[in-house]
């Protein structure tokens, strides 16, 4: 099929060629821009349903918000038009599976996914599986938002790429400013009971125990994704071993009840996160949240014009906070590789995609070619007021404790990635 | 000491929770026979209207206006959806309410969004009402608990004590007999269901601020809910409280246990691996999966559930 269309495509630019007459220069501007029109489908599996069916929903509109933009300004080369396809997978690697083999099937050679490192590995193992027996339909998968390290260590391939800081690069950052507070004492480790859970997990303690004298870690704890109603008994558990920081990886409905609970009980311990950054989350935890940090690629106090306009453009239209700008940039690259590229072919848009480097509104960024981990700068973030930028019905918004750029986020890794014949 | 009264309150509060969620369901169940699977269904929709009605009027008015709409939509689902489908058994009934559940779980987030809503516990009712080892409890928890309690003792002597509940009873095992006895046996169905919806969605009006109203919370109380009922004994309300308490001590108190799985298994006289899996995994965090343990090994030495008189 694929060789038909292109085919088809050639000459109906031959025509235009040798037909150029000013009599019908309208007639076959529409005629060349219906058939110069190219459609490269992105598949997005992720939860529409379900538990985590918000999450989800709020990673679709912001991929559909970023494929507007990129459609609009033809940014992945002329005729070019990206085309977002929503697949439900209910955070469950089996489903993904089949999921992807549908896309596959239905000739679609770009999928997105980012909620759950255990879809994740599932994904990127089948994709690069795929690739090597059927490279004429291989796949590009793009990861926004699962960060275990291991994707991009162990278990890396050439196919993945990833836009998201991993756990570990987050880790550094979060345990750089919690170890500099010297108000905290006694450290609480929270997390999902999946790999990324157990990846933060193990960051935070090595990145937290025995670094101040008067620093410990009194409890480490993992919860299933999605299953507890009431957290007020681990909050209680928190409480009695003295607990004043708590490093929590969870995310979605799971963090809004564990914040949710926290403040009810009167639990006032800095919650030190990865995903605080949901308007539900703040929502729900309230005044309470004040001084609970978060790490983010960026937050809506951020000084950059460009994605604030972004930003409001998102909120008029969907009527929700804009919060994944890595989707965007995510979107953004991968046209700037497709432009550069000549061609929406896997390999070479992923041979450019390998080593990019490029700048955005918030500074320089690279995809590591070793591999294929994006470089960012990362924002430290806690919750205050009066900022310019609230959250409606709770005025506190992000303030940026700390930046980093994008180099400083590297990490060694012991995958070293070749690009496939 | 300060530590086992603490488990004990969670656990009563999360169990009176449990129960309050339940019994709409074990009421449906026990008198109708039907296992409702859009249950957890009525429950978010209590949530969502109570969040619209108290956008415009407050808390207080939601609290009786949102369980009497969804009572209502419950008795319009039974007069003219279930009873269609009551002759062709108890299967088509049980087919009939999981797909109600999966039209109501897509039409709340076309109405509502996929985000959770904003409803918040009532001003009046949010501050701490008295504090336990560093722990607040908050006024709103006291009354959810209140409520709990008010919904057992009043089903309870409604069923027990009442005429109303003589005839709801004689209706269950003996419907040709109460007809010719000049009662209405269709219309008497049609009120139990609405009121076992009305449960389910008052436990929506008073849970759903406390945790999370989303399209997720139907699904995500859904099984629990089912525990309880089971474990309880299809029907009895006595069996739905003493199960929704056991689950709730329970799942508290191993909460708070990080004693390996495999050292209570050795103590108990098995064989566990010690490098296994099994010495890895605490209690604690097996604890969500305890109600389902708990009701495994109650189904395993009384088949009936704990004071399940039905056999069906």
């Amino acid at each position: 099929m694929p060789k038909i269309a292109a085919h088809l495509r050639g000459r109906s630019w031959l025509v235009v060629k040798f037909l150029a007459a000013p009599v019908f220069a309208g007639l076959l501007f529409a005629a060349t821009h219906a058939a110069a029109a190219e459609v490269v489908q992105i598949a997005y599996i992720d939860p529409l349903s379900g538990p985590f069916a918000s999450t989800g929903q709020l990673g679709e509109e912001h991929l559909r918000f970023a494929i507007d933009r990129v459609n609009a300004a033809e940014a992945a080369g002329p005729g070019r038009r990206f085309e977002l396809v929503a697949m439900d997978n209910e955070v469950n690697p089996e489903k993904s599976l089949t999921l992807l083999r549908k896309a596959i099937d239905g000739g679609i050679h770009y999928i997105t996914q980012g909620n759950g490192s255990s879809v994740a590995f599932a994904l990127s193992d089948a994709v690069a599986k795929n690739n090597r027996r059927d490279p004429t339909h291989a796949v590009v998968y793009l990861n926004y938002a699962a960060v275990d390290p291991g994707l991009t260590n162990g278990k890396c391939n050439w196919w993945h790429f990833r836009f998201d800081a991993d756990s570990d690069m987050k880790m550094k950052a979060l345990a750089s400013y919690l170890v500099g507070r010297a108000d905290i004492h006694k450290v609480y480790i929270f997390n999902p009971d999946y790999s990324f859970g157990q990846s933060v997990e193990k960051a935070a303690i090595a990145m937290i125990g025995n670094q101040r004298p008067d620093l410990t870690i009194v409890g480490a704890e993992r919860v299933p994704l999605g299953k507890v109603t009431d957290f007020t008994p681990y909050i209680a558990k928190m409480r009695a071993v003295g607990a004043d920081a708590v490093v929590t990886g969870n995310w979605g409905a799971d963090l809004t009840l564990l914040v949710k609970a926290a403040a009810d009980t009167g639990f006032n311990a800095t919650f030190f996160t990865y995903y605080l950054g949901a308007r539900e989350t703040v929502q729900a935890v309230g005044m309470a949240g004040k001084g609970d940090a978060q790490i983010s690629e960026w937050h809506e106090n951020v000084d950059a014009p460009a994605i604030d306009k972004m930003a409001a453009a998102f909120n008029a239209k969907y009527h929700e906070n804009f919060y994944y700008w890595r989707v965007v940039d995510m979107i953004d690259t991968l046209a700037a590789a497709m432009k550069e590229a000549g061609s929406t072919d896997p390999l070479k848009v992923s041979r450019v995609l390998s080593g990019m480097k490029f700048s955005t509104p918030l500074g320089a960024e690279e995809i590591r070619a070793d591999n294929h981990q994006l470089l960012q700068p990362m924002y430290i973030s806690v919750l205050a007021p009066d900022m310019p930028h609230m959250f409606p019905g709770v005025p506190l918004g992000f303030k940026t404790i700390k930046r980093f750029d994008a180099e400083a986020t590297r990490l060694p890794t012991t995958c070293s990635l070749k690009a496939p014949d | 000491m300060e530590g086992l009264l603490l488990v004990l309150l969670n656990g009563l509060v999360y169990g009176l929770l449990l129960f309050m969620l339940s019994s709409g369901l074990t009421l449906i169940v026990g008198m109708m026979g039907v296992l409702n699977f859009a249950h957890a269904s009525f429950y978010m929709l209590g949530a969502y209207f109570a969040y619209t009605i108290s956008v415009g009027l407050g808390f207080w008015p939601a609290l009786i206006i949102a369980p009497l709409l969804v009572g209502g939509l419950g008795a319009l689902v039974e007069r003219y959806g279930l009873r269609a489908v009551h002759r062709h058994g108890k299967l088509a009934e049980l087919l009939f309410t999981v797909g109600l559940a999966f039209v109501i779980g897509e039409i709340v987030p076309l109405i509502w969004g996929r985000p959770a809503v904003p409803y918040r516990v009532p001003a009046v009712l949010d501050f701490p009402a008295f504090a336990l080892g560093g722990i607040n409890y908050q006024a709103y928890r006291l009354f959810m608990m209140g409520v709990s309690v008010a919904i057992f003792a009043g089903l309870y002597a409604a069923l027990a004590r009442t005429r109303l509940g003589l005839v709801i009873r004689a209706a269950l095992t003996h419907p040709e007999m109460v007809g010719m006895l000049g009662h209405n046996v269709p219309r008497v169905f049609t009120l139990v269901f609405g009121a076992g919806c009305a449960l389910a969605g008052l436990a929506g009006v008073i849970g759903g601020n406390v945790f999370t109203t989303s399209p997720g919370m139907a699904e995500a109380l859904g099984a629990i809910v089912f525990a309880v009922v089971i474990m309880g004994g299809l029907g009895s309300i006595p069996g739905a409280l003493l199960a929704s308490l056991a689950i709730g001590f329970i799942q508290t108190a191993s909460v708070t246990l990080d004693t390996p799985l495999g050292v209570l298994l050795g103590r108990l006289g098995m064989a566990v691996d010690p490098h296994g899996a099994l010495a890895e995994i605490t209690i604690a965090r097996a604890a969500p999966a305890v109600p389902y343990l708990l009701l495994v090994l109650v189904l395993v030495v009384h088949p009936r559930g704990l004071m399940g008189a039905r056999a069906d």
